[in-house]
């Protein structure tokens, strides 16, 4: 979510091992991991019983036998002594498994992930590796591998490496991007640096929780052979263990859940150590436990006029350590109807979670700690999602910022423009796609049928535009909120869209709130505008007072910042005067 | 796309060769001791060489590999050095029955799978931590456990099902669906985990996209827009795991099959590879070379099919 620096990393990396020491789950999951590990260790210390040795008068002895704590199994040998011996079996194969699967993995998701040019070679060799049915493979090799489990767990390590690789060459491919590593490639550090330096703490984490997944199944994989038989009758296992229980199950039940028990809590305990790892690791994201219901607004005087009334809206999210960061500050806001109101301010201002919050469409970790927004009078904070769904598209419509990624590029132009003009309007299917058709038309498209008829990327992104406007005025709502409409798209198209947007809500006598950055659009479209700084409103007041004379700092810098621009644009040459010699060294 | 398809066969056919080839060269060292191993240990030296000039084994190894192939083309798998039934005949045969066990768990596991992913990625809090430890638990036991657990609780103690043993679908549906009941759960337990997190996590970000909060905005049903359309973009992503997941099923069921005694596909793979079978095995590695082609061909497919955004050809 948020770019991450090394140093962060490491912060973060501490005080997950403190989260990690306060769960329950971890802290006993560890304990009796590391409790099985140390009695196979033991072995010969706890138990003068070779795991092999058949004692013809203990077949089928009862638990408390003389030196046979849990009594023989049916070849007489002793139980406690092959469930010791099978411990250290199963973690002879996790480390193999595990060790070998992580480094073919890494190695190559690290490689494959930064070398740009080496990825389509690893990636055709791990799919390759993927398409083997592993356990078949194992077995067909066994003629080769003559059956030795650590042969086997080695060759299963390999199979397992494509599910690490492709961890690995993922968060490779997230973080080789990210600012930090591409300032250590300015400053010249080698690639072998970066990797080693820089991206590898960042796969730490996934890899990490991997490996308790890895060292389960390599387990579950090394019983599961040994339960079928495969490889030599002298390597104790649980899964041969289980395999003769199974057989004597009516005579001796218990022979059969020694082994059973142990190779449960083996394998569960890992599972459960890795999803408390990844818990840790990745933070909880969840939201915090209560959640406040937003306050009534602090001045409550008489209710305000107008269309959209917004009074004392605060908005929070949860930071990682469970408190609130406030983003958007006891805003107040009233737009009338048919008018243009401009919500002014630089990126992270809370313009957008104003808007967000107006549309009921906030994120699910967000948090409206106070206030109110009323619709028409109507309090729109609080109402259910059903409630909700009936204003949107007809009484509230969005058009948002980035046109390529708010369409759904599964499904035609046309279907999902029929698909929101049914559920707002009730339309049936020929009538909303009557609507639909004209109203591409009306919003500039050339060939409307054709455009129905596309997929998002086939059309361009000033067309994509024009398609979610007409997806927002198809049931000529009376608020319409457009979020940066004209940013992301080239010079030329902007003004094209501003008059569009102009034109429609004269002709729908729409009103509108429109969230940018840019006053230059502020001074084509807007009657008043408000402009917002680290989530509070600083100054409202309408467009010709703003640009007549703005009394707070903050828009006049605002309102400076685009002059500058055009300064910058008519001086450039004078950069040409500096000295050339100072910056080269020769 | 037909092109598409033909040369992904292509690659697929080499791909075959080139597994088949190594199986062949890492089984070579061992030709003696299988012709041994048919004789007996009474089997005089004389014999032996007999027996491995009668199968062919004393030809040059790229001559022997050639041959095989050549017959292979055909369609011809040669006859098992044991049973002496054409092997490609034993596969069809048995893999039928395996995969009248794994086709019932997948369905099974996608349905389960998809409702839990979706639901823990669309409710989140409680919902979400429920669906994941309901689809961990199934992950915890290895299947081994779960089934041998199950026959006990069932067939033994509660006579409920049939302990060991398959019926054949045509012979009888409703035996047949008995015997398949615990072999499928315990597919089933052990394959839901790992799907349900792929939907999880790809829904999860499906739900967070921009596309999602404009069809909100237009007054679309929470239902449509979770299950027809971030369901409907997540689907590539988890059709490939269940590939993956179908592959290891057709591995997991080894263990069952052993469990419940039915003659299956790998029941067979592991008994030609105990007995260094070799037509059988060569035969098995190539069947399972072309069928993994082929359900990757086909997931690659759909997904062009799904998103026409990502379709390769």
């Amino acid at each position: 979510m948020t770019a991450s620096t090394a140093p962060q990393d490491a912060v973060r990396r501490r005080s997950a091992a403190r989260r990690l020491l306060r769960d329950p789950q971890a802290v006993i999951t560890a304990s009796v991991l590391l409790l099985i590990v140390v009695l196979g260790l033991l072995a010969p210390v706890l138990t003068s019983h070779d795991p092999n040795h058949a004692s013809l008068d203990h077949i089928d002895a009862g638990a408390g036998t003389d030196g046979y704590p849990l009594g023989g199994d049916r070849s007489g040998r002793d139980i406690w002594a092959r469930l010791l011996h099978s411990i250290n079996t199963s973690t002879v194969s996790a480390l193999i498994g595990a060790s070998i699967a992580l480094v073919i993995g890494v190695s190559a998701g690290l490689v494959g992930g930064y070398h740009d040019r080496l990825r389509s070679l690893t990636e055709w060799v791990f799919s390759l590796v993927m398409t083997f049915p592993g356990l078949l493979l194992l077995i067909v090799l066994m003629p080769l591998t003559g059956g030795d489990f650590r042969t086997t767990m080695a060759i299963f390590g390999v199979l397992l490496s494509p599910g690490v690789y492709r961890i690995t060459r993922n968060q490779v491919l997230g973080v080789k991007n990210e600012l930090f590593v591409d300032a250590a490639r300015v400053s010249g550090l080698s690639d072998r640096r970066i990797l080693v330096r820089h991206v590898l703490p960042a796969v730490r984490g996934p890899v990490i929780i991997a490996t308790a997944f890895l060292c389960g199944s390599s387990i579950g994989v090394q019983s599961g052979l040994a339960f079928l038989g495969v490889g030599p009758a002298t390597t104790p296992s649980f899964g041969a263990m289980i395999s003769e229980g199974f057989h004597n199950l009516y005579l001796s039940p218990l022979q059969f859940v020694w082994p059973s028990l142990v190779l449960g809590a083996l394998t569960s305990c890992l599972v459960l150590f890795g999803n408390a790892l990844r818990d840790a690791l990745e933070g909880s994201r969840r939201r915090p436990a209560g959640i406040p219901a937003p306050k009534a607004p602090a001045a409550t005087g008489a209710a305000p006029a107008g269309l959209l009334a917004v009074e004392d809206l605060t908005i929070a999210y949860p930071t990682p350590s469970g408190e609130l960061k406030e983003v958007v500050s006891g805003v107040s806001l009233v737009l009338e109807p048919g008018e243009t109101l401009g919500l002014v301010g630089e990126s992270g201002s809370g313009k957008t979670q104003t808007a967000f919050a107006v549309l009921g469409v906030l994120p699910s970790e967000a948090v409206v700690v106070r206030g109110s927004i009323r619709l028409d009078g109507r309090e729109l904070l609080g109402l259910k999602e059903s409630e909700l769904r009936g204003l949107r598209g007809r009484a509230i419509a969005y058009v948002p910022q980035e046109p390529m990624s708010n369409l759904d590029p599964s499904f035609t132009v046309g279907a999902q423009l029929v698909e929101g003009v049914r559920a707002a309007s009730g339309a049936s299917r020929g009538e909303a796609r009557r609507r639909v058709l004209a109203l591409l038309e009306r919003v500039g498209i050339p060939d409307p049928e054709r455009a129905f008829r596309s997929r998002p990327h086939e059309i361009s992104g000033g067309m994509a535009q024009r398609v979610l406007i007409a997806g927002a005025v198809a049931c000529r709502p009376a608020l319409l909120i457009a979020d940066e409409p004209t940013t992301a798209l080239d010079v030329t198209v902007q003004a094209e869209i501003l008059d569009l947007l102009r034109d429609l809500r004269e002709e729908m006598d729409m009103a509108v709130l429109l969230v940018t950055h840019d006053f230059g659009v502020v001074a084509d479209v807007c009657d008043r505008v408000a402009v917002m700084r680290t989530g509070e409103i600083v100054e409202t007041g309408t467009a010709e007072k703003i640009f007549g004379g703005a009394e707070h700092d903050y828009t006049r810098m605002l309102l400076d910042s685009i002059l500058d621009e055009n300064t910058v644009r008519g001086d450039a040459p004078v950069a040409a005067d500096e000295p050339l010699g100072r910056t080269t060294t020769w | 796309m037909l092109l598409y398809v033909l040369r992904r066969l292509g690659t697929g056919l080499v791909l075959a060769v080139l597994v088949t080839l190594i199986t062949f060269l890492l089984l070579a060292p061992s030709f003696d001791g299988i012709a041994g191993n048919r004789l007996g240990p009474a089997a005089t030296p004389e014999a032996v060489r007999a027996l491995k000039a009668e199968l062919g084994f004393d030809r040059p190894l790229p001559v022997q590999y050639l041959d095989w192939l050549v017959h292979a083309a055909r369609g011809d798998l040669g006859t098992s050095l044991f049973t002496g039934e054409p092997v490609a005949h034993t596969i069809l045969q048995r893999f039928g029955v395996t995969m009248s066990i794994v086709v019932v768990a997948l369905l099974v596991t996608v349905v389960i799978s998809v409702a839990l992913g979706v639901l823990a990625a669309s409710r989140g809090g409680a919902v979400d931590r429920v669906a994941q430890g309901a689809s961990l638990a199934g992950n915890l036991f290895p299947s081994l456990l779960l089934a041998i657990v199950l026959v006990y609780v069932l067939s033994v103690r509660g006579d409920l099902l049939p302990a060991t043993g398959f019926t054949p679908l045509s012979a009888d549906p409703l035996r047949w669906a008995g015997s398949i009941t615990i072999p499928v759960i315990a597919l089933v337990a052990t394959g839901i985990a790992g799907l349900t997190a792929q939907v999880r996590g790809t829904m999860v970000d499906e739900l967070r996209k921009d596309y999602v909060r404009t069809l909100r905005t237009r007054g679309l049903s929470a239902r449509s827009v979770v299950l027809r359309h971030a369901l409907r973009n997540a689907a590539g992503p988890a059709l490939t795991v269940l590939s993956f997941e179908f592959i290891s099923m057709l591995g997991g069921a080894l263990v069952i099959e052993s469990i419940f005694a039915i003659a299956g596909f790998g029941g067979y793979a592991f008994e030609s590879s105990l007995q260094g079978d070799v037509p059988a095995i060569m035969g098995i590695t190539l069947f399972a070379v072309l069928l993994v082609v082929t359900v990757n061909l086909a997931v690659d497919l759909v997904n062009g099919w799904l998103n026409p955004k990502a379709r390769i050809f």
